[in-house]
């Protein structure tokens, strides 16, 4: 059989191939992904390494006070003298931590809960929908404000309670992606053919879920920034100093808008979010392009 | 390779006078592999009150060629050169040369596009009045109420539907093949001198389909229209055609009267693709499938197109593309061996 | 006499069409009354045009929709009513062909994956070697080589008939003894649908397989099924059923003899001098609203009233095989 050469990959490398080599190279392919996913990588560093190589300024010193960027201090100084840059760079876990947690659980509820009900149909199905509807009539912030007066809200179980709110609306979209793939021919094929529930739920369905499911974490990641940077801005959530939206709440009250050099206080975290968000979005690009084949160069 | 187009020619085709004629054209469009050349240096005549059928399979170029024609193509779809010369209401009009406002002024009023799916061409929210008023208004803005009713009125007969119930209606309300009359109607609405159907009745039932041919026939007689007939079904060529155009890889292969394409065809795929079609009636008669595949109309070979599944091709044929031939009178074939060739003889 | 390997007694598949939240619900019924028998190496072409009930009837002899009323026999036995291993084995062996090559295969899977999952599934491999030259060897046997070239593939990166041969090949790979094609070559290009009808039929010679071939092209129904039998539908139900010729070059019911006249053929002398047949109506009944008595009568030429859209006549026996429900024809 001539088709000898191409077993002669084992295992191993197939894997590595398809789970690695492929992925990286529509990456460097798709200029906007590329971009995104270096800003990610960025951020990711940013969060697990930074803290330890970036010294956290703690010190008031208001002689420094809002010093403009420099090569001590490449963001410039806050409001009582201490490192923007640093504040930046030790914020960012908290952030990063509680969106990513956040946003892993809305996805794997959501798609969980979707997938069931789609595929199942039937009294599940309905079931399902109206956990979902009830839960979507929960007004999120609000419920987050009210939730934090009473108890404390730290990463974990602020990450849970976003990740709980969200799910109801990607579980909907998930729901009518696997009913329209469903009632595709190769489907019914798949039944002809006797593959089994499991099998096609996993290997025929999923897949074809997989690129909306990968945007969709994304997307509520940086949904649950939002609503986490929120509820710090507002000051309902314990905070540390350097966190993104304790910063834009101190740089907003301590008037930081209003002088050429304190701007760079308030716009530090601003730009820092956006930067999240934009690569984020941009990496998505690429990401639909890994996990639905017919994007490629076909 | 143009075809010659000679005065000689015209004399040829008797008093016969032409209406539209297509010089050379060129049309392409921008795909993300590449560039696909869709028709290619095509040129034809149409004679006035003729039912012309551009006949071809996918990737063929006869809807982009009608397309082209209006100048009404597609986004990525554009004519890359070549000309087309409308003979109409006593003028020669070179549409492409005409401003965007001129040529929609020109479409409609001098000819018409009867479109596949006839869900495209209406307007799902609007009763049908609503729509053929709005299309009358829109092409002359001076026609009156009346006037325009008495027109929709007077062509849905035509088309044997009723019109009260009918102008009341939505296109959902419609059957399918209400629809398709209806769509006919509407693209006779300002009295074309040319209409151009795109595979009108491939959505439609057999017994429908009967009707609106016959239907068709009607009313070429009745308003003396031109007609471009598109479609991949050679059943309905034999059906309702005057003249056939059969096109292949963006070129016509072979155009003659709609006799001689079935009965004396003299290009190898016009005669295989009589052969390979299930004939209901005759029993015992064997069919050939043709080997082989449509080209990639990005990357096409070399030479004739159609070398690679001919059954007759010479290593000439694999080389050098051949050039529109004449026949016989009004017949155009476009392949190296036709004379030395005996099909089905 | 050889026992029928499927059969269908009495299939009805009605649907409920809801008329809005609170509208009420009507009844629609696809399929009505369908009786067939179908013999090993057998061809049964289903043709009508659309909404006849031809594909539902298709899916329902395949298992894969449950009928309202009525049997499917699998080797004698009610395949709804079967244990597990009996429904295993019908499972098995009654494959489909779908009409659109783009929609049949999955997107996201490579040709091997399509391929290999019911090897897999079904035990007939064990090994990823083992699979690969299966596949392979499947590939072979529907025309695609050099299987190298398919194999490692996306199904967006074949043409339409080479998609129609893989979903051939796959149909093919649990070596089943009946296969439900759907309008297999409609959206093929003429040019090459004769390839996957010959293709068909070589599997046919070769492994033994038996076809129910469901088209509205009664010219290619003909030619696929000359040897066995064809069955028109309309509005559900069978009119005429017979061997294939003689259904074809001499139709008896009024339905048949009007599709016929109206088929163009690629013969411009025959075609022009076919006379139509005048119908009393140009409209076609919508399943919502199926006529009384005999469905054709409204539009039927040779409708007697009082009889014809009283009662529903049901198929007369004319003789060799031959049958026909039509009021003309007697009692």
């Amino acid at each position: 059989m001539s088709v000898k050469h191409r077993r002669r990959k084992s295992k191993a490398r197939r894997a590595l191939e398809s789970y690695l080599i492929v992925p990286l190279k529509v990456i460097v392919r798709n200029k906007a992904g590329l971009f995104g996913f270096i800003g990610i990588i960025i951020y990711v560093l940013m969060a697990t390494v930074g803290p330890m190589v970036v010294p956290l300024d703690n010190q008031p010193k208001p002689n420094q006070m809002y010093l403009p960027p420099s090569w001590q201090h490449p963001l410039g100084t806050d409001s009582e003298g201490r490192d923007i840059f640093s504040q930046i760079v030790h914020g960012s876990r908290d952030v990063l931590f509680v969106a990513f947690l956040a946003g892993v659980i809305t996805v794997v509820i959501a798609t969980l809960l979707g997938t069931v009900a789609g595929f199942k149909g039937g009294l599940v199905d309905a079931t399902i929908m109206a956990v979902d509807d009830i839960l979507l009539t929960i007004p999120q912030f609000p419920l987050l404000s009210v939730l934090s007066a009473v108890m404390r809200l730290d990463n974990l179980l602020l990450a849970t309670i976003i990740g709980v709110l969200s799910w109801p609306a990607l579980a909907r979209a998930i729901r009518s992606q696997v009913l329209s793939v469903k009632s595709r021919d190769f489907i019914e094929a798949a039944r002809a053919l006797d593959l089994g529930t499991r099998h096609i739920v996993f290997v025929e369905i999923m897949p074809n879920l997989m690129s909306y499911v990968v945007v969709s974490l994304i997307f509520a990641m940086t949904g649950a920034i939002y609503a986490q940077v929120g509820l710090v801005f507002l000051g309902l959530v314990p905070f540390q100093s350097q966190n993104w939206g304790v910063m834009i709440n101190l740089a907003w009250t301590r008037g930081a808008i209003f002088f050429k050099n304190s701007i760079w206080y308030i716009l530090s975290p601003i730009v820092a979010i956006a930067g999240f968000q934009l690569s984020a979005i941009m990496f998505s690009r690429a990401l639909e392009e890994i996990f639905n084949p017919r994007l490629r160069e076909g | 390779m143009a075809q010659a187009l000679e005065v000689g020619e015209k004399a040829e085709a008797g008093s016969r006078e032409v209406v539209l004629s297509v010089r050379n054209l060129n049309v392409e469009y921008r795909a993300q592999r590449g560039v696909v050349k869709a028709v290619r240096d095509v040129s034809l005549d149409v004679y006035k009150g003729e039912i012309l059928f551009l006949v071809g399979e996918s990737g063929s170029g006869k809807s982009t060629l009608g397309y082209a024609v209006m100048n009404i193509l597609p986004s990525p779809g554009y004519i890359r050169s070549g000309d087309i010369v409308y003979y109409v209401g006593g003028r020669e009009v070179h549409i492409l040369k005409l401003s965007q406002e001129e040529q929609r002024r020109f479409r409609w009023k001098h000819v018409a596009m009867v479109f596949q799916s006839a869900l495209n061409a209406l307007n799902p929210t609007l009763r049908i009045w609503d729509q053929l008023y709005d299309t009358i208004r829109a092409h002359d803005h001076h026609i009156s109420r009346e006037k325009a009713f008495e027109k929709a009125k007077y062509l849905l007969e035509m088309v044997r539907l009723e019109p009260e119930r009918i102008l009341r209606s939505y296109p959902h309300q419609l059957s399918g093949g209400q629809r398709q009359r209806v769509v006919i109607a509407m693209a006779l609405l300002l009295d074309p001198e040319i209409l151009i159907l795109d595979e009108p009745t491939t959505a439609l039932d057999i017994l429908t389909q009967k009707n609106i041919i016959e239907l068709l026939k009607g009313i070429r007689e009745k308003l003396g229209l031109t007609m471009i007939f598109i479609t991949h079904d050679l059943s309905l060529a034999a059906e309702l055609a005057d003249r056939v155009a059969v096109m292949y890889a963006g070129k016509i292969v072979e155009l003659a009267d709609v006799y001689t394409i079935f009965y004396r065809p003299k290009h190898p795929y016009t005669y295989a693709l009589i052969k390979t079609i299930p004939k209901l009636s005759s029993v015992e008669e064997k069919l050939y499938p043709i080997p082989g595949s449509p080209p990639d109309m990005i990357n096409l070979p070399p030479g004739c197109k159609f070398h690679p599944r001919c059954p007759y091709a010479t290593t000439r044929c694999a080389r050098e593309e051949p050039r529109w031939e004449r026949v016989a009178d009004g017949h155009f074939v476009l392949c190296h061996r036709w004379r030395e060739l005996s099909l089905g003889e | 006499m050889p026992e029928p390997i499927l059969e269908l007694r009495h299939v009805s598949k009605a649907f409920r069409v809801g008329a809005g939240f609170l509208g009420p619900k009507k009844l629609a019924k696809a399929v009505d009354d369908v009786s067939f028998e179908l013999y090993e190496r057998d061809t049964l072409a289903l043709v009508g045009e659309s909404g006849c009930g031809k594909t539902t009837t298709g899916k329902i002899a395949a298992g894969l929709y449950k009928p309202t009323e009525g049997e499917v026999l699998y080797k004698g036995k009610n395949i709804w009513r079967m244990s597990r291993e009996e429904w295993r084995e019908y499972r098995r062996n009654v494959q489909i062909i779908h009409q659109d090559p783009y929609a049949s295969l999955n997107p996201m899977l490579t040709i091997y994956a399509s391929l290999s999952a019911p090897l897999f599934r079904h035990k007939i491999v064990e090994s990823k070697e083992e699979a690969v030259d299966k596949v392979a060897e499947l590939l072979e046997m529907v025309g695609l080589t050099p299987p190298e070239d398919f194999i490692w593939k996306y199904p967006h990166q074949l043409s339409g008939g080479q998609r129609q041969r893989v979903v051939i090949a796959r149909a093919m790979s649990l070596n089943p003894k009946i296969i439900v094609a759907d309008e297999p070559v409609s959206m093929i290009d003429v040019s090459m649908r004769l390839q996957i009808l010959h293709l068909m039929k070589e599997l046919q010679e070769k492994f033994g397989v038996a076809y129910i071939f469901i088209t509205h092209d009664l010219a290619t129904g003909r030619y696929f099924a000359s040897d066995g039998r064809t069955a028109v539908m309309y509005l559900g139900s069978i009119v005429e059923y017979g061997p294939t010729n003689e259904v074809i070059l001499n139709p008896q019911h009024p339905y048949t003899k009007a599709l016929l006249s109206a088929i163009p053929e690629p013969d411009p002398e025959k075609t022009r001098k076919k006379q139509p047949m005048k119908l009393r109506s140009l409209d076609v009944p919508s399943l919502l609203h199926i006529p009384s008595g005999c469905k054709f009568h409204p539009r039927c030429p040779f409708y007697k009233p009082g009889l014809c859209d009283a009662k529903k006549p049901s198929l007369i026996d004319l003789g060799g095989g031959h049958r026909v429900a039509c009021w003309l024809y007697g009692e």
